[in-house]
C-alpha cells in the first residue's frame, strides 16, 4: 500500500510555512512549493507541525478496569489529543508485571492502532513493594519493555529500589518513580497547606515527594543508572532535580499538564474530580514547575491520564479515587500555560512532548525530527482555534473525570499522523 | 442567610446574631408547660447520620419535634448504607422522600457540601470528618453569651455585661485546648467565634495544630497556664487515646501534665471564667471530674442550648422567619 500525503503551508514547530510530503510512512522531503502527483492534498495554513507526541505516563485500564477505559478507547483519545506513543501503566488488574501481562496490552495496542503503545512494567511484583519483578523478561519480551514503575505506589524500600535502579542497567531500562514517602502521607488527601487544614483533609506534604526524589537522586548516581520521577508537583523537587542534573547523573522528571495550571483551591467544593496523586498544589509550585519545565530541569509533559468511572467520583472527598484524564487536553493546556504565556515557543514544545519522553522511554521511530528519512509521526495542532470550553461528554475516553471541564481553553488538535497515516483529521479520528 | 449550614463560614455577624437572638426568644419558651411550636407542622426533617452519635441526632431530633416537623431518623446501621449504598444514591432517595431538611452527620470532610449538591432541601451539617459541626459553635456562641451576660458571672473584665440580644461577643477571650488538628468543633468555633468578636487564642502540642494556622483567625500558644490567666472562656477538646500510638504525643499521662485541665489549673483562670467542653468528656483525660463538674463548667447547660440553637437553625433555614416565633 502506497499512502502519499502532501501537507501545504504547515509551520513545523513555530518555523517560516514549508510542505511536508509524506510517503509510506516516511517524510520523504521538506520545502517550499512541493509538489506530489498522486498524493492527497492537506491545507494546514496556519497550523503548527509538531513530531508526533510521547506520553511516558498513560493509565489505559485493560485489563481488569474496562468499565473506565479499554486500550482501544484509551489510544483513540490520545491520538485525539496528537500522541502517536503512549507508556501504559502497569497498575492494571492483574498488574503488568509479568511478560504475559505486557504482551498482553503491547498486542491490544498494535490491534487498536490509534497509537504506538509501549507497556510500562511493574517494578514490584503486584507492586507490593516486596519482591522485584520480572524485569528481565519484561525487556525480552515482544512489548519490549524499557520504562518500569509502580506507579500509584512508590517504591519506598530504599534497597528494593536501590536494586531495581542496578538491575535494570543490563537493557538499558529506566525506573519511573512514584515519588511519595508512605509514612509522611498516611490517609493524605490534599496537599498539606492552608486548603487541606480549613477543609479538614488529612495533609500531603510536599516533603513526603521530595524527600523520596532526593533519596532516589542520590541513589541513582551512586549505582550509576537512571532515574525518572513521573509527575514533580512541587517546587521543593524542582530544585532538587535541578541540583541532581549539575551534578551529571542520569535524572530526568516529568509535570503533568493539571501540575502546570491547578490549584489546591480548587478543592474547597470537595468535588474529587480534583482528587488526584500527588495532589494539586500552590500558586508558586506552579511557577516553580513551570520554570523548571522552561529551563529543561524537568525533561517533559506526561499527562497522567487516570480515567475513572462515575460512581468513583460521584462521592464523598476521602472515599472517592485519585487521578484525572487529560489524554484530549494536554496540548491545549501546554499551549495555555507555557506558550501563551511566553515560557515555551513551539520548537520547545516539542522537545518537551515528543523528543525528550521518546528518548527517556527508548520508543524507537518517535520523536524524530521532521526531516526527510524520519518515520512520519506528526501531529497537526491550530493554536489559533478559538477558546473552547472542554466537554468531557464530546471526549473518546470512556471516562469524564476531566478538572478542565468547562475551562475555555485555546487550541485544536487538527490531525495526528502515525506513520504516515492519519488517525485524526479535522479533528476527528479517521476511523 | 444561606440556604444551607455547612460551615461556619456560610455566616455574617449578623446572621450569628440573629440567629443567637432567635435562640433566645424560643429559650423563653422552653420554659412554658406546653413547649411545641406549629411552625414546622407539615415539614420533613431527615436526621441522617454515617456516626453514632445519640447526642447529636437527639438534639436536632428535639429540636425539630419541638417545631412540630415530622423526623425520620436515617442511620447508617439501619438503612441500606450498611449493604454498601452510596452516599449519592441515599440523597437521591431523601430527595424522593421529600425531605425539607436534612441534617447530616458524616465521618468524610466535606459530605456535607456534596450532599447539599444532590438534595433540593436545606442541608445542615451536624459533623463532618475533621471539617467543621457549626450548629456546636453556635451553641457554644450562646452558652458563652448566656452566660458571661449581664448577671451571668462578668468580673469586670471585657467580657462582663455582653448583651443578651442584638450583641456579639466583642473582646471575649476564648481559649480552645486540645486536639484541633481532628477537630471539628474547634474549626467551626474559630471562624464563628472570631466573626462575633472574640479573640480565640489554641493551645495544644505543636502536633495537633493544623499546618498553615498562621492564616486562621486566631492566635496559638503551647503553653495553657499563660492563656488560662487571660481567658474569659476555656474550651476543652476531646483527645482520643489512639493518637498517641500515631505519636502525636507520648503518652495520655504526658498529655495530661502539659495540657489537661485539673483543679490546680482551674484556679489560674479569672474568677467569672467559665469552662466548655462540647462532650463526650474523658474525664482524667483533659479534664479533671471536679472540674467538669463544678459550677464554672457550663458543660449541661450546653446540652440543653444545643436544642435551642438547633431550633433556631431550622426555623429560620426553613423559611420561618417570616411568621413571629
Amino acid at each position: 500500500m502506497s499512502e502519499q500525503w502532501l501537507i501545504k503551508d504547515i509551520s513545523v514547530c513555530g518555523d517560516p510555512v514549508v510542505d511536508v510530503h509524506i510517503v509510506d510512512g516516511q517524510f520523504v522531503s521538506v520545502g517550499r512549493d512541493l509538489e506530489a502527483s498522486g498524493a492527497r492534498v492537506l491545507d494546514a495554513a496556519g497550523l503548527i507541525a509538531l513530531p508526533g507526541l510521547v506520553d511516558l505516563h498513560t493509565h489505559l485500564r485493560e485489563p481488569g478496569r474496562e468499565d473506565a477505559e479499554t486500550v482501544e478507547t484509551g489510544t483513540r483519545a490520545a491520538a485525539l489529543g496528537g500522541f502517536t506513543a503512549v507508556h501504559a501503566m502497569a497498575n492494571t488488574e492483574p498488574v503488568a508485571d509479568t511478560a504475559g501481562v505486557v504482551e498482553q496490552v503491547w498486542r491490544l495496542g498494535q490491534q487498536a492502532g490509534y497509537c504506538d503503545v509501549r507497556p510500562v512494567g511493574a517494578v514490584t511484583v503486584g507492586l507490593g513493594g516486596k519482591q522485584l519483578a520480572e524485569l528481565g523478561a519484561m525487556a525480552d519480551s515482544a512489548a519490549a519493555v524499557r520504562v518500569f514503575s509502580d506507579d500509584g505506589s512508590c517504591v519506598a524500600d530504599p534497597l528494593l529500589m536501590r536494586r531495581a535502579l542496578e538491575y535494570v542497567k543490563a537493557f538499558d531500562g529506566v525506573i519511573a518513580q512514584h515519588a511519595q514517602e508512605p509514612r509522611l502521607t498516611e490517609g493524605a488527601q490534599l496537599n498539606e497547606g492552608e486548603v487541606a487544614s480549613t477543609l479538614g483533609l488529612t495533609g500531603w506534604p510536599a516533603a513526603a515527594e521530595e524527600a523520596i526524589i532526593a533519596r532516589d537522586c542520590l541513589l541513582a548516581a551512586h549505582v550509576g543508572s537512571a532515574l525518572h520521577v513521573c509527575h514533580v508537583s512541587t517546587a521543593g523537587s524542582v530544585e532538587i532535580i535541578r541540583w541532581a542534573k549539575s551534578k551529571g547523573w542520569q535524572v530526568t522528571a516529568e509535570v503533568t499538564p493539571h501540575h502546570l495550571l491547578l490549584t489546591d483551591d480548587l478543592a474547597q467544593g470537595y468535588d474529587p474530580v480534583f482528587k488526584v496523586n500527588p495532589p494539586l498544589r500552590t500558586p508558586t509550585d506552579i511557577a516553580a514547575l513551570r520554570a523548571g519545565l522552561a529551563d529543561g530541569t524537568i525533561d517533559c509533559v506526561s499527562t497522567d491520564h487516570a480515567p475513572h468511572p462515575v460512581e468513583a467520583k460521584e462521592t464523598e472527598w476521602a472515599v472517592a479515587a485519585n487521578g484525572m484524564t487529560g489524554l484530549e487536553t494536554a496540548l491545549r493546556v501546554v499551549q495555555l500555560a507555557m506558550v501563551d504565556t511566553g515560557l515555551l515557543d513551539w520548537a520547545g514544545v516539542a522537545m518537551r512532548m515528543s523528543v525528550r519522553p521518546a528518548a527517556i522511554g527508548r520508543v524507537p521511530g518517535h520523536g524524530a525530527p521532521i526531516a526527510p528519512g524520519s518515520p512520519a509521526n506528526l501531529t497537526l495542532y491550530d493554536p489559533a482555534a478559538p477558546p473552547e470550553a472542554v466537554d468531557p461528554a464530546t471526549h473518546a475516553s470512556k471516562s469524564g473525570n476531566n478538572p478542565f471541564a468547562g475551562m475555555a481553553l485555546p487550541g485544536r488538535v487538527q490531525a495526528t499522523f502515525l506513520r504516515g497515516v492519519p488517525t485524526v483529521l479535522d479533528g476527528k479520528v479517521t476511523r | 442567610m444561606k440556604r444551607h449550614l455547612i460551615s461556619a463560614a456560610d455566616l455574617s455577624r449578623d446572621d450569628a446574631v440573629l440567629i443567637l437572638d432567635t435562640a433566645a426568644e424560643l429559650a423563653s419558651v422552653a420554659g412554658r408547660p406546653i413547649r411545641k411550636l406549629p411552625t414546622l407542622r407539615g415539614l420533613t426533617v431527615v436526621n441522617l447520620f454515617y456516626e453514632d452519635s445519640t447526642r447529636t441526632r437527639t438534639s436536632f431530633e428535639a429540636a425539630a419535634k419541638r417545631l412540630s416537623a415530622d423526623v425520620i431518623n436515617f442511620s447508617a446501621r439501619g438503612s441500606s448504607v450498611a449493604k454498601g449504598e452510596s452516599f449519592k444514591d441515599t440523597a437521591l432517595t431523601l430527595e424522593a422522600m421529600g425531605a425539607d431538611a436534612v441534617v447530616v452527620r458524616h465521618s468524610a470532610s466535606g459530605a456535607a457540601h456534596r450532599l447539599a449538591g444532590w438534595v433540593t432541601g436545606s442541608v445542615i451539617n451536624a459533623g463532618d470528618g475533621t471539617h467543621e459541626h457549626p450548629t456546636q459553635a453556635l451553641l457554644d456562641a450562646f452558652t458563652i453569651r448566656q452566660r458571661l451576660g449581664a448577671g451571668g458571672g462578668g468580673a469586670g473584665n471585657g467580657a462582663s455585661g455582653l448583651d443578651q440580644c442584638g450583641g456579639g461577643l466583642d473582646g471575649v477571650r476564648v481559649t480552645i485546648v486540645g486536639d484541633v488538628l481532628h477537630s471539628r468543633v474547634a474549626r467551626s468555633n474559630v471562624l464563628l467565634l472570631s466573626t462575633l468578636g472574640a479573640d480565640v487564642t489554641l493551645v495544644a502540642p505543636p502536633t495537633l495544630i493544623p499546618y498553615a494556622v498562621e492564616r486562621w483567625p486566631c492566635r496559638v500558644s503551647y503553653d495553657i497556664d499563660t492563656e488560662l490567666r487571660k481567658s474569659d472562656v476555656v474550651m476543652m477538646l476531646r483527645v482520643q487515646q489512639e493518637r498517641m500510638n500515631a505519636a502525636y504525643f507520648p503518652s495520655i499521662r504526658e498529655y495530661r501534665r502539659r495540657y489537661g485541665l485539673d483543679a490546680g489549673r482551674m484556679a489560674l483562670l479569672p474568677e467569672h471564667a467559665i469552662i466548655m467542653h462540647p462532650g463526650p468528656m474523658n474525664r482524667g483525660v483533659e479534664i479533671a471530674a471536679e472540674v467538669a463538674d463544678s459550677p464554672r463548667s457550663t458543660i449541661v447547660a450546653q446540652v440543653s442550648n444545643g436544642v435551642i440553637v438547633r431550633m433556631a437553625v431550622l426555623y429560620l433555614l426553613l423559611g420561618g422567619a417570616g411568621e413571629a416565633a
